[in-house]
């Protein structure tokens, strides 16, 4: 099929050719360090993820080795990936990063193939992620996994104490009225309160069980400062018109605590959820040596350490030559991102049992929780 | 029998200058239109879009509170900023028609029509920056001992956002109107004792009134269908229908529902625009 690529101009080297002919203006644009990162390739991969994966800091050294631009399409939510997918035409998408609760859907639209276990450095990964539930379909590898993190409340320290962040019933309290955030996708943000309302498999409940949880998510509403995208959770905390935020974690507050906003987030006693990204290959790619080179590259010490960094938000690595390259090369980031070997570690709250893997609900479908959620947006 | 042809060729003029419009409205609009109606009744199964003809789609959405809370909402943000972008505009655009001298006008034109050169994006992140409870303005008040003033994420903050959209335009438009006021009724008021405040009311305003209706329902239709402030300033709290089409397509592929909501929206905008038009050209009641 043919692929409508209308930046192909771009990368035909008609343009650049005309460019580098000698146009003064591209000369002082590059001098200044405005013009394009650099020659772009003849061939490009193309990404399906959450923003930032294509990121230089990222796929640099793939994009060098390869001599390939890697060429991504961001979305965010599991709900508008699979939207994404479904409307592309075969062939759109080499790669997609997918949360592990949508891949039995990716696999059940055909959209992605069967992966070979020996292609990828299993013996590399920490116990706890070799046999990751949503990667692994009737014993048949279909993602891996590239990163993780925990989900419970993100907080602005200027106004809660770590104490008050124990529990979630922080978020009804008067000192927060009106300044509880909510990242806008039903998922996480239910999820946390699933927990809060004592459900063991917070996405596995019953009728009864749901109702409750809406009726806690409803009881919220004059608690709400606003719903908010990726980029907006990111400034109404830096802003302050969020002070607290539920079903987001360290992948948002890391990098705002590092530009010095006053910002943290936990794991309350009620439990937390956890998230994972990992890559698959799209069953229509022209392409999937290349994209499974770039799942290696990915999976590799030195993509395992860059993806830890990534400037678009951090996370953990289930690598652990990924960790030891980062203790190498970057000691201070391994501090920061609780990825040291000596000191308590992100690996630690896994296995105190706190932490529930994020599915998609199972006794009611998607549309329901949906429903809930824009009611809810609505109160 | 010697003026037929030329006669012809003169209709044939007026004509061939309205196709190239009439063919694009008919190609990027109406048909577009037509495709949104019909989508509206197909369905969505496992996230992928399925021709049918089922009224599911009306009947969820129509059934559902939070549609008309958003409905509600939404047309009550578009009318209080008509309203407002209204009244906030008219006195700059009574000045620059009757009082500032032509290099003051041109001046004004250039710098009311600038805003249009830069993404609105942009504009509206910036706002944010300005309304933020530690923004420019709280650390103003703060200043003073006041405050901080809740406003992001406000139903006040995303009329700003409206009026930072529409209020340049509606300038623009009630400028036109005004520009076309003949100066000698105002003479002839002045003349016969009407003080100047109450001219206002009784000659400008009403010998403007088509253009001055037609720049308010501007207001009005541009923040009914906007997208970015509500999302941005708002916060999404609560959501206008705008939103609600987004949500249905990022959390299900649900673009049917969607189409229900945008199809309701058109619908509303064209009745407001009809109504409107019928204000603007109604005669006065005869004595």
């Amino acid at each position: 099929m043919t692929k409508v690529d209308p930046f192909a101009f771009w990368s035909r080297g008609i343009g650049r050719r005309q460019f580098l002919a000698g146009s003064t203006a591209l000369g002082a644009m590059a001098a200044t360090g405005l013009g394009p990162r650099r020659a772009h390739a003849e061939e490009t991969l193309n990404i399906l993820t959450w923003p930032g994966h294509a990121d230089p800091a990222v796929v640099g050294p793939f994009e060098e080795k390869y001599g390939v631009d890697v060429v991504a399409k961001e979305y965010v939510g599991g709900e508008n990936m699979l939207a994404l997918v479904n409307q592309s035409p075969p062939g759109t998408y080499d790669v997609v990063l997918s949360d592990a609760e949508y891949v039995v859907m990716l696999r059940d639209g055909g959209f992605i193939e069967e992966m070979d276990p020996a292609d990828y450095p299993f013996d590399s990964l920490f116990p706890e992620f070799k046999k990751f539930p949503g990667h692994w379909l009737d014993d048949k590898l279909y993602s891996m996994i590239i990163r993780f993190g925990y989900l419970g409340l993100a907080y602005r320290t200027d106004a809660l104490t770590k104490e008050e962040v124990e529990s979630y019933a922080i978020m009804w309290d008067e000192k927060v009225k009106g300044g509880v955030g909510f990242f806008d996708w039903y998922l996480p943000s239910m999820g946390c309160l699933s927990l809060y309302n004592g459900n063991e498999k917070p996405f596995d409940i019953d009728d009864a069980a749901f109702d409750k949880l809406k009726e806690t998510l409803f009881s919220l509403a004059p608690q709400s400062s606003g719903f908010y995208s990726m980029a907006d959770t990111f400034s109404s905390l830096t802003s302050g018109a969020a002070k607290c935020i539920p079903g987001i974690g360290d992948w948002i507050t890391l990098l705002l605590a590092k530009d010095g906003v006053p910002v943290d987030a936990t794991v309350p006693k009620e439990g937390g959820i956890q998230w994972t990204e990992s890559m698959s290959i799209m069953a229509g790619s022209t392409k999937k040596d290349l994209a499974k080179a770039f799942i290696q590259y990915m999976t590799s010490a030195e993509g395992q350490m860059r993806s830890a960094m990534m400037p678009a938000y951090n996370a953990s690595i289930p690598s652990k030559p990924g960790w030891e390259m980062l203790n190498a090369e970057h000691p201070d980031e391994a501090v920061r991102l609780r990825m040291t070997f000596d000191d308590r570690n992100v690996l630690d709250e896994y296995a105190e049992g706190k932490i529930h893997i994020r599915r998609t609900p199972v006794q009611q479908d998607i549309e329901t929780w949906n429903d809930a959620w824009t009611e809810f947006k609505s109160l | 029998m010697a003026h037929g042809r030329p006669t012809k060729r003169r209709d044939m003029f007026p004509a061939a200058f309205i196709l190239p419009p009439l063919v694009w409205q008919a190609s990027f609009f109406i048909t577009p239109l037509v495709f949104l109606v019909w989508m509206s009744f197909w369905r969505v199964k496992n996230f992928r879009l399925t021709r049918d003809f089922v009224t599911a789609n009306w009947e969820r959405i129509y059934n559902a509170g939070f549609f008309y809370d958003a409905y509600v909402h939404t047309f009550t943000l578009a009318t209080v900023n008509a309203l407002v972008v209204s009244v906030l505009a008219f006195p700059a655009a009574y000045f620059l028609a009757f009082r500032a001298g032509p290099k003051v006008r041109q001046l004004a034109i250039v710098f009311l029509v600038t805003p249009f050169f830069t993404s609105y994006l942009v504009r509206i992140y910036s706002l944010q920056i300005i309304l933020a409870e530690h923004g420019i303005i709280n650390s103003a008040l703060g200043l003073v001992g006041l405050g901080p003033i809740t406003m992001l994420s406000t139903s006040f903050a995303t009329v700003v956002g409206f009026l930072t959209l529409t209020l340049p335009l509606v300038i623009l438009v009630q400028l036109l109107a005004l520009s076309q006021v003949d100066k000698r009724l105002m003479e002839a008021a002045s003349n016969l004792g009407v003080p100047p405040f109450e001219a206002v009311f009784k000659v400008v305003i009403p010998s403007a009134k088509v253009g001055l209706i037609m720049a308010g329902t501007f207001g009005f239709l541009l923040s009914f269908g906007d997208y970015v402030s509500p999302l941005f300033l708002g916060g999404s709290k609560p959501p206008t229908l705008s939103i609600l089409i987004a949500d249905q397509v990022k959390s299900g592929n649900n673009w049917p529902r969607a189409s229900v909501v945008a199809v309701t929206m058109v619908v509303t905008l064209v009745a407001v625009l009809l109504l409107m038009t019928s204000l603007a050209y109604a005669k006065r009641g005869k004595k």
